[in-house]
C-alpha cells in the first residue's frame, strides 16, 4: 500500500440499522454515501439518510446483498472510493474484498486472507490454536474432512462401531443403520456420503451433548444442539441445509457443547503491525445463540481473567497480522476461571455500541482511518474505559407464540431521545431503521431497533435501560420489547454474569411475555439466528 | 435525505433549554416529532422524501446473477388456491416466506409428487427473516401436487403442496 488514501465517497453495502449508522459517521466525516438497496428497501430509512442510493437487485438476499458481482457493479456505477460491508451479507466475503481491491476500490475491512482465515471457523481454531489460545474439544465431520481418530480415544455412545486410525469412509463405503424418525429417511438416503456418519463417531468421542456448528457461519446460523445420538443426524443435516443456504458453504463440525458458559469476546482493533483491544463485551443473554442484550464490560469478571482473555485477543490478532474492527469471542467458564476460544468475527458486530459508549470511540470512523492505510490512531494506554453500557436488542418477533418471526409495516415507532452534543456518547441512544412506514420484510432478520443505556456504573446503566425501554412504543409490527423490558427487570440479569442457559431456563419458567411457552406456535425447528 | 441521530440530538440540544414540550416539525423530506415526558425525551419518525436513485440506464449493476436462487416473487392465484374438492389437503406457509423444497442447494428435494408421508414428515422449507422453519405434511398421505416453485415467496397461509389423505378427512380439517 503506497501511503494513506483518502476515502471521499463509500458505498454502503448493507441494510437496515447498520446501514444507517455507517451512513451517521460518514456524514460526520463528510463522507459521501450511496446505499446498495434491494427492491425491497428501496424506500427504508437508511435509503433516505444516504447521499443517493443504488439498486442492486430483487429483495432476496441471493440476489442483491449477497451478489458480489452487484456490489462491485454499484461501486464502479457509483464512483466510490471504498465499500463498507456492514455485518452479515458479505462482510466477511474475501472474494468481496478482492473484486474491490481488482476493480481498485478500499474494502473496509481486513485482507481477503484474514477474512478467509476467520471465515472458516475450522481454519480459524487452528489459528488461535498456533496462537496459544485454548478451544473447545471438537473438530470437523464430512466427506471432506475426515478426521484423523487415534488409538486412545473414547468411542462413546453415539459411536456406531469402533474405529480404528486407518479406518476411511470413502464414497461408497458401507454406514451405520439410520435409527432417526422415519420421516427424515429419504433426506438421509439422498444425500451423498456425509456428514452424520462421521459426525456420529466425533460425537461419541467428544461426548454428548455436542453443538454443530457450519464452517463458513457465524453467530448462530447453521448451529445446533445435540444431546443424543439420534438426534445427531438430522441436526447435521439442518445445520448443513442453512449454512449451504447462507454462505454457500455446507460444511459443519462438532464441538463439545458447555452449558453454563458465558459468552464474552474482546473488541479488537489492528493496522496490520499493531492489534489493541477494546475492552470485553458479554453477550451471554441469548435465545438459541441469537443474542438479545449485551454488555460491556463484562459484569463480575474476575481481574485476571479479564486481563488474559483481552490478552489472548490481542495474541491472536497479532498473529493473524490484523487489520481492521474485529471481534475475538470466547466462551467462560466463569467457576473454572477457564475460557476457551469461539471465533473471530472479522467485522464490525451489531453490539459495537456498548465499546463505543465506554471507550467514547466511533469504530466505524475508524475502520475508515485504517481501510485508508493509516497506522492505529490509538495506542493500548489512549483506550480509556468509563462506565458500563447495555444494549437491548428489538427486534420483530413475538416471544408469545414461540418468537415467531413478524415481518410487515411499522404504523408508529417512538424512540427515547437524549439531548446531547453530535459525536459524542449519550446516556441512551438508539440506532434502528424503524420509523412510521418503515417495512419490515420477511427476507431479512428481525433486527428493528438497538437502544443502548450507558451510566457511572451498572446499577446506573441498568436503571437508565428500564427508562428507556419503557418509552419505547413499535405499532404495526410485534416485537420482543415486552420480554425485554421483563428481562432487564428480572432478578437474575440484574444481579449479573448469566451464563447462555439463562434465558432458556427463564423462559421455560414461564418468566416471559404471555405463556412463555418456547414450543408455541406452529413453527418448528426455529433455531436461533442472526449474522451476528 | 433523513435526519441522522446527530442530527436529532442537535435538534433536542436546541430544544432542551426552551420551555416547549413537543416540537412537530414537518418538512417536504421529514417528519420529526419530538415529546417531553416524565421519563424523558421521545422521537418519532416518518419518512415522507423517496431516497435519491442512483441506479444506472438499464436496471441495476448486475442482474444476471438475478432468479437463481430466488425467482421473482409471484404471490400470485395459483400458489394462493385451496385444497380442490377431490379431498385433497393443502399443506400452507406458517410464515411468509422463501418455499424450499431440497434441505440445501444442490440436494434432492425433501418429497416428490407421488411420495407416501407422514403427519410428521417434513417436507418443505419456510425461510423467514433467516430462520429455516421446516414444514411437516400434517397429514399422513401421498404427495398430490407441489404447487410453488422451489425459491419463490410464499405468502402467510399460500398453499404449497396438496397432500392425498389417507383416509377421507372432514371438510373442514385444520392443517
Amino acid at each position: 500500500m503506497s501511503g494513506p488514501r483518502g476515502i471521499r465517497r463509500v458505498l454502503v453495502a448493507n441494510r437496515g440499522e447498520i446501514a444507517a449508522r455507517v451512513i451517521g459517521t460518514c456524514r460526520r466525516l463528510g463522507i459521501e454515501t450511496v446505499l446498495t438497496v434491494s427492491d425491497a428497501d428501496a424506500a427504508s430509512r437508511p435509503a433516505r439518510l444516504a447521499d443517493a442510493v443504488i439498486r442492486i437487485g430483487p429483495a432476496p438476499a441471493a440476489d442483491s446483498y449477497l451478489n458480489v458481482e452487484a456490489i462491485v457493479g454499484a461501486a464502479l456505477a457509483a464512483g466510490v472510493d471504498a465499500v463498507h460491508p456492514g455485518y452479515g451479507f458479505l462482510s466477511e466475503n474475501a472474494r468481496l474484498a478482492r473484486a474491490c481491491a481488482a476493480a481498485g476500490i478500499v474494502f473496509i475491512g481486513p485482507a481477503p486472507e484474514t477474512l478467509e482465515a476467520a471465515g472458516d471457523k475450522l481454519a480459524a481454531r487452528e489459528h488461535a490454536v498456533a496462537a496459544g489460545l485454548p478451544v473447545v474439544p471438537g473438530g470437523r465431520i464430512g466427506p471432506g474432512g475426515h478426521r484423523p481418530v487415534s488409538p486412545g480415544d473414547r468411542i462413546g455412545p453415539g459411536g456406531h462401531r469402533p474405529v480404528s486410525p486407518g479406518d476411511r469412509h470413502g464414497p461408497g463405503s458401507h454406514r451405520p443403520v439410520l435409527s432417526g424418525p422415519v420421516g427424515h429417511k429419504a433426506r438421509m438416503e439422498s444425500d451423498p456420503e456425509s456428514a452424520w456418519e462421521n459426525a456420529d463417531t466425533l460425537a461419541g468421542r467428544i461426548g454428548f451433548p455436542v453443538l454443530v456448528k457450519a464452517a463458513g457461519g457465524g453467530g448462530g446460523r447453521g448451529l445446533r444442539v445435540v444431546r443424543a445420538p439420534g438426534e445427531l443426524a438430522d441436526a447435521v443435516s439442518v445445520a448443513s441445509a442453512e449454512a449451504g443456504a447462507a454462505f454457500g458453504d455446507a460444511r459443519v463440525y462438532l464441538e463439545r457443547y458447555i452449558e453454563r458458559g458465558r459468552h464474552v469476546e474482546v473488541q479488537i482493533l489492528g493496522d496490520g503491525e499493531r492489534v489493541i483491544q477494546l475492552g470485553d463485551r458479554d453477550c451471554s443473554v441469548q435465545r438459541r445463540y441469537q443474542k438479545l442484550i449485551e454488555e460491556a464490560p463484562a459484569p463480575g469478571l474476575d481481574p485476571g481473567l479479564r486481563d488474559r482473555l483481552r490478552a489472548a485477543a490481542v495474541a491472536l490478532g497479532a498473529h493473524l497480522g490484523y487489520r481492521g474492527a474485529g471481534t475475538v469471542e470466547f466462551l467462560v467458564d466463569a467457576d473454572r476461571g477457564e475460557f476457551y476460544f469461539l471465533e473471530v468475527n472479522a467485522r464490525i458486530q451489531v453490539e459495537h455500541p456498548v465499546t463505543e459508549a465506554i471507550t467514547g470511540l466511533d469504530i466505524v470512523a475508524e475502520q475508515i482511518a485504517i481501510a485508508e492505510g493509516r497506522p492505529l490512531r490509538l495506542g493500548q494506554g489512549d483506550v480509556r474505559f468509563a462506565g458500563h453500557a447495555i444494549e437491548c436488542r428489538i427486534n420483530a418477533e413475538d416471544p408469545a407464540r414461540g418468537f415467531r418471526p413478524s415481518p410487515g409495516t411499522v404504523t408508529r415507532a417512538v424512540f427515547p431521545v437524549q439531548p446531547g452534543r453530535a459525536g459524542r456518547p449519550c446516556a441512551v441512544r438508539v440506532d434502528t431503521l424503524a420509523q412510521a412506514g418503515a417495512t419490515v420484510p420477511a427476507h431479512y432478520d428481525s433486527l428493528l431497533a438497538k437502544v443502548i443505556a450507558h451510566g457511572g456504573d451498572r446499577a446506573e446503566a441498568l436503571g437508565t435501560l428500564r427508562d428507556a425501554l419503557d418509552r419505547c412504543v413499535v405499532e404495526g409490527v410485534t416485537t420482543n420489547l415486552r420480554m425485554q423490558r421483563a428481562v432487564v427487570g428480572s432478578a437474575e440479569f440484574t444481579e449479573g454474569g448469566v451464563d447462555t442457559g439463562f434465558l432458556r431456563r427463564w423462559l421455560a419458567a414461564g418468566k416471559g411475555d404471555g405463556d412463555g411457552a418456547e414450543s408455541a406456535g406452529t413453527v418448528r425447528d426455529q433455531e436461533g439466528v442472526d449474522l451476528d | 435525505m433523513d435526519l441522522t441521530n446527530d442530527d436529532v440530538a442537535d435538534i433536542l440540544a436546541l430544544l432542551d433549554s426552551l420551555p416547549y414540550d413537543a416540537l412537530d416539525l414537518r418538512t417536504d423530506r421529514f417528519h420529526l416529532t419530538l415529546r417531553r415526558g416524565p421519563g424523558g425525551w421521545t422521537e418519532e419518525s416518518e419518512a415522507l422524501a423517496p431516497p435519491a436513485d442512483v441506479t444506472p440506464e438499464g436496471g441495476s449493476p448486475d442482474r444476471d446473477g438475478a432468479g437463481q436462487a430466488g425467482g421473482a416473487p409471484r404471490a400470485d392465484g395459483a400458489a394462493l388456491e385451496a385444497a380442490d374438492a377431490d379431498g385433497l389437503v393443502a399443506v400452507v406457509a406458517p410464515l411468509p416466506g422463501t418455499f424450499y423444497r431440497a434441505p440445501r442447494p444442490g440436494a434432492p428435494p425433501f418429497v416428490s409428487e407421488g411420495d407416501a408421508v407422514g403427519a410428521d414428515t417434513v417436507v418443505a422449507i419456510i425461510e423467514t427473516m433467516k430462520l429455516m422453519n421446516s414444514v411437516p405434511a400434517g397429514t399422513s398421505g401421498r404427495v398430490a401436487r407441489i404447487l410453488v416453485e422451489n425459491g419463490e415467496f410464499a405468502p402467510l397461509g399460500a398453499a404449497l403442496l396438496h397432500i392425498e389423505p389417507d383416509s377421507p378427512v372432514p371438510n373442514d380439517v385444520d392443517s
